[in-house]
């Protein structure tokens, strides 16, 4: 069986070509994080004891930016936090990949490894297969491969940063916010969703001034009210079919077929 | 200052969210209405990142280089560029109009 998957793999060119481009993409956010982290004043550690436990890059540079805005670190987790609740539906879409057949240390063991290589590109990838060999292959081969180049990127980004005095010549600056929107472009397919995040960011800008660094952000969830809806259409969706839990829908997740 | 504890902190609650998707698989479902909002949430608080890292710094205006990057960027993503070129085309307007002269 594991022989099979590693052999299907190999053969399978496009998914080590999809996921080789992946990893370039994420390996230049990743040195971009790095140096960004440490160019605002944080020792080169807290870059990359994140990039190895929290594994997920959105939030770690949500976090980051808040405390380097000057907020406070509850916010910083706060803000990492919510970003990263996505990662539970994912989880649950993505649960046959992360098990295993054999003993339970074996079981126990891939379930506790898949668990946190659980991101938005490896689910992507899983999601894009039915055939049960095929989605884990895509998603170990994305998880596994994206997670070495993260924990090396990162390191070299702190190098980077901390060699070159004025990182903003370079406007590195403005990796971040730049990354963010091309993750969030892509999920903003729903008009509501639209209008709650248009909102939700001029809302945060407006509040930016005003309140402590890291609220703005939060209070832009506020925008969410754009999608209440008085009364649920019945035919509007299936709550509680277990379809949409194991396949979510295809614009959740911000990877294009083309990165 | 970011301390330890914060990123222990970030570190198990991200973990948490990870696996309790395959502990809970056959035990719960999540209603789709539920599962929008969590994809909404996301799309909201990307957003407003990447609003206010593009346009602040601190409480002020980060000046216009930095926003104009993003803002080229930003109409590659909506044209499918790769991921990489997007990334990458953000940090060199703004270096050039820094360059430039303008900030």
């Amino acid at each position: 069986m594991r022989l099979q998957w590693r052999t299907d793999l190999l053969s399978d060119t496009a998914l080590v070509r999809d996921v080789a481009l992946v990893c370039l993409a994420d390996g230049i956010v990743g040195v971009s994080f790095g140096a960004t982290a440490v160019a605002g004043g944080l020792p080169w550690w807290v870059p990359v004891a994140m990039s190895l436990l929290v594994f997920a890059g959105g939030s770690q540079f949500a976090a980051v930016g808040v405390v380097l805005a000057g907020g406070s670190p509850l916010a910083a987790v706060a803000a990492g936090a919510v970003l990263n609740t996505r990662l539970f539906p994912y989880g649950l879409a993505v649960s046959d990949v992360t098990s295993a057949d054999g003993g339970r240390a074996r079981r126990w063991g891939t379930r506790l490894i898949g668990a946190q290589l659980v991101t938005d590109e490896s689910v992507a990838f899983a999601l894009r297969h039915t055939d049960p060999a095929r989605r884990k292959a895509a998603f170990w081969t994305c998880g596994a491969a994206l997670f070495t180049v993260w924990n090396i990127a990162v390191p070299l980004g702190v190098l980077a940063g901390s060699a070159m005095r004025n990182t903003a010549a370079f406007g590195l600056d403005a990796t971040f916010p730049a990354v963010l929107l091309a993750l969030a472009l892509p999920t903003l397919t729903d008009g509501r969703t639209r209008v709650a995040a248009l909102g939700g960011a001029g809302a945060a800008v407006a509040l930016t001034p005003l309140l402590p660094a890291g609220l703005p952000v939060l209070a832009a969830l506020g925008g969410l009210a754009a999608l209440w809806r008085p009364r649920r259409r019945p035919d509007a969706d299936g709550a509680g079919d277990s379809q949409a839990v194991r396949r979510p829908a295809g614009h959740a997740i911000p990877v294009r077929s083309n990165r | 200052m970011m301390p330890l504890l914060a990123i222990a902190a970030l570190a198990a609650l991200t973990y948490a969210l990870r696996i309790a998707g395959p502990l809970l698989a056959d035990r719960v479902s999540v209603p789709a209405a539920a599962q929008r909002l969590f994809t909404s949430a996301a799309a909201v608080l990307l957003m407003a990142l990447a609003a206010t890292s593009a346009l602040t710094a601190g409480h002020d205006f980060a000046g216009w280089a930095r926003p104009a990057g993003v803002a080229v960027a930003g109409l590659l993503a909506v044209r499918r560029a790769p991921f990489p070129v997007v990334v990458l085309v953000a940090a060199s307007v703004t270096a050039l109009l820094r360059l430039a002269g303008i900030h």
